[in-house]
């Protein structure tokens, strides 16, 4: 298939794959990819049979379902069992377990509950029920927060009174700081989320490398992608070099998306602080709409209980988002917590790093290689 | 084949490190225990066809009904009767939308429930059709349904020769469900089904997939694609014929992946036979369009449904003439030897991907896309 095969072509893989493997030899290093997406590639095209065994990859905090905390799935749910109200999400959200239940077992017990693809379906809802009121559950980081900015300045023209936004957008930088500040974990170089940086370009790394000097490679999705930019790392390490390099040329522009950044800045604010799923609260690390968007302000319509949810005592979510330990080595993992019975929201996403472990199982060499390392 | 080799290689290096991993040993086996069901209601997930179906008949139905036919749970059942062996099958269609392109659901309720009488070796022979109709349906379409099953019917060979119909008030179904039943006569001397897999078996497969679940998904315009995929929905009754002629005894299982796609089927069949499976992606057939829509929606073609294909496990001496009998076939001009199934790590499917790494194949799990047929 043209454009996707080109991406896969094995012999430059594993072209790359030997490159790396000259450059790194006799050292090893621990590189983060801090998107979902990237983790979900790696794990189901096999990547890390073919990486060099020196290199290792830890799987950041880039999976916007994970990411969110038990009580904001509460708040959900609650919203979602109000009466008259059509309550919209992206798929994956549906399976998240909240304290009592997921959106599935709110809708299954009788709550109106949809899967959209895009929050401009939910307001297209919103127009056919007008005696309804139609609530999107926001949630992503910079990708697909503009969709949200787009869909309420479209609501505020139209003068839309029955749609709102339960707004939960939250931004990729504080977390990557976050990890950075944290003691736990010893990092070499970041593979960069693409998705995110079409929007707001590869400025906002900059301070990685200045401040950290870890080397940042900017990567798409496809497994080229990935492989090129580890070696890309790899080679900056080797030359002594730390910067934010762009090999997603072919969708990351260097200043981002202006437009989006600017439908984003007229709609949406940054919260003082706002808790991550296993990783605490982090300052401004969150978006909440702004007064002038109150009236679609799902929060302020809608009575939230807003209560504070303790993880599950079992859960190590929180350790393996900050890439602490692998998947494989939570308690729970793949016994008590699958991807059908989810207790942490890592296991429920496809691009939650334990539903790809236990999904694509790279239990294999990675297993090994995690036990000889850790 | 060429591929033996690397699938032999994949096997013997992933055994020791299963069988030496603990944390590892114990999710594996905890996928292997039998399940106990907590929901404490049906979601759609229940009707996937993945892992959550497989709870819900492995929790409730599978434990009241137990009996040595059932037991198998098999797609249709084979018992003795005093002219040989007969198989029984039954089967609803709930699809949404009732017209797509390629079928609609008569066709399919005709065409699911011979499949299901092919796969366990049947001729069929008879079938009975039920109708749940909601107040206010057009009679223009239920006429068309009609139609629709009696061509597909008389075009397969089958007689429908009893029915049942029940309307409903207006909002408790929608449109019409159907229910089809079948019988036929098993041509086979040789036990086939799930659990009848052997180390050195190869696995064949009919067609490109993924046609029939990605149509479904372009009719209810979920999509604004510009291109046309056309349901795979068709009876295999015939192809099973001519594989049976040329690979008689040597089919150990025959099987449609209808909901939950080739990865479901295949899972379902490493752990009936406690066997592991290992699939080469490459050699898999998938069209282009589907792939494209596939890679859109971030769904994987082997999870996808097919109405139309037929996945065949056969003892290797066999494999070469039944994949030539296969591509002799209309309905197998397209087939391919995808994997082969080997001793250990048992009850896993393992897949050799795109660009030479190697990752597990799991039953499908939530649900895609509901009531694709």
């Amino acid at each position: 298939m043209k454009f996707v095969d080109e991406y896969r072509d094995s012999t430059l893989i594993h072209h790359l794959a030997e490159e790396t493997a000259r450059l790194s030899q006799g050292r090893s290093f621990k590189f983060m990819e801090v998107c979902g997406g990237h983790t979900h590639t790696i794990y189901k095209h096999g990547i890390e049979d073919i990486l060099p065994a020196n290199i290792d990859l830890v799987h950041g905090p880039g999976c916007p379902v994970c990411v969110l905390p038990m009580g904001r799935i509460d708040d959900a749910i609650s919203i979602a069992r109000t009466e008259g109200v059509i309550f919209t999400t992206f798929g994956d959200m549906m399976r998240v377990p909240g304290s009592q239940g997921s959106l599935l077992d709110a809708r299954a017990d009788g709550a109106d509950v949809r899967f959209v693809y895009s929050p401009l379906d939910a307001l297209k809802l919103a127009r056919q029920h007008p005696d309804r009121q139609v609530v999107f559950f926001a949630i992503g980081f910079e990708t697909t927060t503009p969709s949200t900015a787009v869909t309420l300045l479209r609501a505020q023209a139209e003068n839309i009174q029955n749609f709102s936004v339960f707004c939960n957008h939250v931004n990729i930088i504080p977390a990557i700081k976050a990890i950075l500040d944290s003691p736990d974990l010893r990092l070499d170089g970041f593979v960069g989320p693409g998705h995110v940086s079409m929007i707001i370009g590869m400025r906002p790394y900059t301070f990685i490398a200045r401040d950290h000097h870890k080397p940042v490679v900017i990567s798409g999705f496809e497994p080229l992608d990935i492989m090129q930019s580890v070696y890309m790392i790899t080679k900056q390490i080797s030359e002594g070099r730390a910067e934010v390099e762009n090999q997603y040329t072919r969708v990351v522009r260097p200043e981002g998306n202006v437009r989006a950044l600017q439908a984003m800045a007229r709609t949406m604010e940054l919260r003082p602080f706002f808790e991550w799923r296993g990783m605490g609260f982090i300052t401004q690390s969150a978006l909440k709409l702004r007064p002038e968007f109150a009236d679609w302000d799902a929060e302020l319509r809608f009575q939230v209980p807003g209560i504070r949810v303790a993880d599950p005592k079992a859960c190590q979510c929180g350790e393996v988002l900050k890439g602490v330990i692998k998947p494989w080595r939570c308690k729970v993992f793949g016994t008590a917590c699958t991807p059908e019975t989810p207790i942490g929201t890592c296991m429920v996403s496809s691009e939650g790093a334990c539903a790809a472990y236990y999904n694509y199982g790279r239990f294999s060499l990675a297993a090994e290689r995690a036990q000889s390392l850790i | 084949m060429d591929s033996t080799n690397q699938y032999e290689q994949t096997a013997k290096m992933l055994d020791p490190l299963f069988r030496g991993h603990s944390k590892i040993e114990h999710a594996r086996q905890a996928r292997r225990n039998k399940f106990y069901l907590r929901d404490e209601h049906v979601t759609l997930s229940h009707g996937s066809g993945g892992k959550a179906t497989h709870n819900l008949i492995e929790g409730i139905f599978a434990p009241a009904f137990s009996n040595p036919l059932l037991d198998r749970l098999d797609d249709a059942a084979v018992f003795m009767t005093g002219n040989g062996h007969m198989a029984l099958t039954t089967d609803t269609y709930v699809v949404n939308p009732l017209f797509f392109p390629g079928g609609d659901i008569g066709k399919l309720a005709v065409h699911g429930t011979i499949n299901d009488l092919a796969m366990a070796g049947a001729q069929p022979l008879y079938l009975s059709a039920g109708f749940i109709l909601e107040e206010g349906f057009s009679i223009a379409d239920l006429r068309r349904i009609v139609a629709s099953m009696a061509t597909a019917a008389h075009n397969a060979g089958v007689a429908i020769v009893t029915g049942d119909t029940k309307v409903v008030q207006r909002g408790k179904a929608d449109g019409v469900f159907i229910n089809t039943a079948g019988v036929g006569i098993v041509r086979t001397s040789r036990v086939t089904g799930q659990d009848q897999l052997q180390p050195g078996d190869k696995i064949l497969l009919s067609g490109p997939i993924g046609d029939h679940g990605i149509a479904i998904m372009l009719a209810r315009e979920m999509l604004d694609l510009e291109c046309e995929i056309q349901s795979d929905s068709a009876p295999l009754h015939m192809l099973v014929a001519a594989l049976l002629e040329a690979a008689g005894e040597g089919i150990h299982c025959m099987k449609d992946p209808t909901r939950g796609g080739v990865a479901t089927s295949l899972n379902e069949m490493a752990l009936a036979s406690e066997v592991a499976i290992t699939l080469d992606e490459r050699a898999i057939p998938v069209r282009s369009e589907v792939r494209g829509a596939c890679e859109l929606l971030g769904l994987d073609p082997l999870t996808i449904a097919n109405e139309g294909k037929l996945l065949a496990i056969v003892a290797p001496e066999v494999a070469d003439r039944a994949l030539v009998a296969m591509r002799a076939h209309p309905l197998g001009e397209e087939a391919a030897i995808i994997g082969a199934v080997q001793a250990t790590p048992a009850s896993m499917v393992f897949l050799h991907t795109d660009i030479g790494g190697t990752r597990v194949l799991d039953m499908l799990v939530g649900d895609p896309l509901p009531r694709i047929c």
